[in-house]
């Protein structure tokens, strides 16, 4: 193992400490949840690792969301998640996923708590492990986040709007290629707001159905973490997660079953909002890492 | 047929009827979007760079290329003659696209001519090569300027960094990867 890579593995084990306290100070329980389920939530562009008729999960938020629905209050959890055919300079088909809950909050209770997050993280002492932070990052975490409704980014920063984008079929890839580069890197950014179609368990926003109370936390042009308030109408999520299913067919990849004991529970569940962080993309953020393999202790080639 | 699953750097495919070299890769995926896969590829025969983005289920031609051992002729204006031995075909290829590799073509030198399709787009050359010095100043024994090298002339025209002591007529090797003076041959 390289020198560098030693470093990063020491720094990303400070990073965990702080984050659960981070936690911990805010009265939020952690949790675990079963890693291998019957059913994830069918999504069109994620698909799980099938384990004998059963899945890996691809978020913990199936079995989170339960527990919320049985009275748990602010909850979060930090385990693995495995996504199949992903694999980049920023993804592994297996990573680490922060999760958190907000009983009775919305997406603007989760912004506060990513700007605090950071905040927080801006602060540590990282040079006892062998890295001084980066005054840019020390910036890009620490400053107050921008927020920008991501209609306002189509008309900013690219030529064309977020509903025509839609309609063409090509909202991910000027989201990639135009918004993404362009957005501020000495302030976190937080994208909020999008089309309702691109938010699968998401409520949609009072007072505009056409989009979704839905964020992304974007750190130095790095997506980390997405976020939203949870739809609780399990009619509503039915249809969605059947939707999800119809696009899949569609474009001739497997159908996938539905998560009926989570259907079953939303019934019962109070209002609530979500948030899931990337944990490796943050520790190579706090690291300077280039690439994900620098921040992880094996990567899937390496196995 | 390539799928997107296959793009590496390295990988040659055909794209609007010219050859591409995949130079750097990455997938991505905006948050619940699909899949995407950004490539950089440089044309293989002018060089320019494309920037391109495909999805998943997108399909390429691979490039079919060639490389043939062939044996450089003569130059005619700006045409450099090539021959394979074994089958007595002729390519022709431009100075432009040649590149560097003029300064070490001397004639009778084999060299691996790369093709797409009949067209010569490339010439991988031996790490050295030796060539012949036609012009270069004097060394004056004794100098104590300190200069470590001086300009010198080889038979294909090329000019570079040679040691003091080379004198007009030796025989010297290039090494063709950096263009720079490697040793004299001696004899």
């Amino acid at each position: 193992m390289s020198f560098m890579r030693l470093t990063n593995l020491r720094l990303r084990a400070k990073i965990m400490l702080a984050v659960r306290s981070f936690f911990d100070d805010r009265g939020f329980l952690e949790v675990e949840t079963p890693l291998r389920i019957p059913a994830n939530a069918p999504e069109e562009h994620i698909n799980p690792f099938e384990s004998e008729k059963w899945f890996l999960h691809t978020s913990p938020e199936m079995c989170m969301k339960r527990l919320l629905s049985r009275g748990y209050g602010n909850i979060y959890q930090i385990c693995h998640c495995w996504r199949s055919s992903e694999r980049g300079t920023r993804h592994l088909p297996e990573f680490t996923m922060l999760e958190w809950y907000r009983a009775k909050g919305d997406y603007h209770d989760l912004m506060r708590d990513c700007e605090e997050l950071l905040k927080w993280l801006a602060k540590g002492d990282w040079t006892e492990a062998g890295n001084e932070l980066p005054n840019n990052i020390r910036a890009a975490f620490g400053n107050v986040a921008e927020q920008i409704s991501v209609e306002e980014a189509f008309d900013r920063y690219a030529s064309m709007g977020m509903q025509t984008a839609m309609h063409r079929g090509v909202f991910d890839e000027i989201m990639v290629t135009l918004i993404e580069p362009s957005l501020p890197r000495n302030r976190p950014v937080i994208l909020k707001d999008y089309p309702a179609e691109m938010a699968a368990l998401a409520r949609l926003k009072q007072g505009d159905p056409t989009v979704a109370e839905r964020f992304e936390l974007y750190v130095n042009g790095l997506e980390l973490a997405n976020g939203f308030s949870e739809l609780i109408d399990p009619t509503e999520q039915r249809e969605r997660f059947m939707e999800a299913n119809c696009r899949r067919s569609q474009a001739g990849v497997p159908t996938l079953p539905l998560p009926e004991p989570f259907l079953g529970d939303l019934a019962t569940m109070q209002p609530a909002a979500g948030i899931a962080l990337g944990v490796d993309r943050l520790v190579m953020l706090l690291c300077g890492a280039e690439r994900i393999d620098e921040v992880v202790s094996f990567t899937p080639e390496e196995l | 047929m390539y799928s997107v699953a296959d793009l590496k750097k390295g990988l040659k495919i055909t794209l609007d009827g010219d050859p591409y070299l995949v130079i750097a890769f990455d997938f991505t995926k905006p948050g619940k979007g699909q899949a995407l896969y950004r490539t950089k590829m440089r044309n293989m025969i002018n060089g320019t760079i494309l920037d391109r983005t495909y999805r998943s289920g997108e399909t390429f031609e691979p490039a079919s290329l060639d490389e043939r051992q062939m044996e450089y002729l003569y130059k005619e204006g700006s045409h450099y003659h090539f021959m394979d031995q074994q089958t007595y075909d002729q390519v022709i290829m431009e100075e432009e696209t040649l590149g560097d590799s003029k300064n070490y073509l001397l004639e009778n030198l084999k060299v691996d001519v790369l093709l797409f399709g009949e067209k010569a787009i490339g010439v991988t050359l031996p790490n050295f090569v030796n060539l012949r010095v036609t012009q270069t100043d004097p060394w004056a024994k004794g100098d104590t300027s300190g200069n470590d090298s001086k300009p010198a002339t080889v038979e294909t025209g090329y000019v570079l960094r040679v040691p003091p002591f080379i004198e007009e007529g030796e025989l010297i090797t290039i090494d063709t990867r950096t263009g720079e003076y490697s040793t004299r041959v001696k004899g």
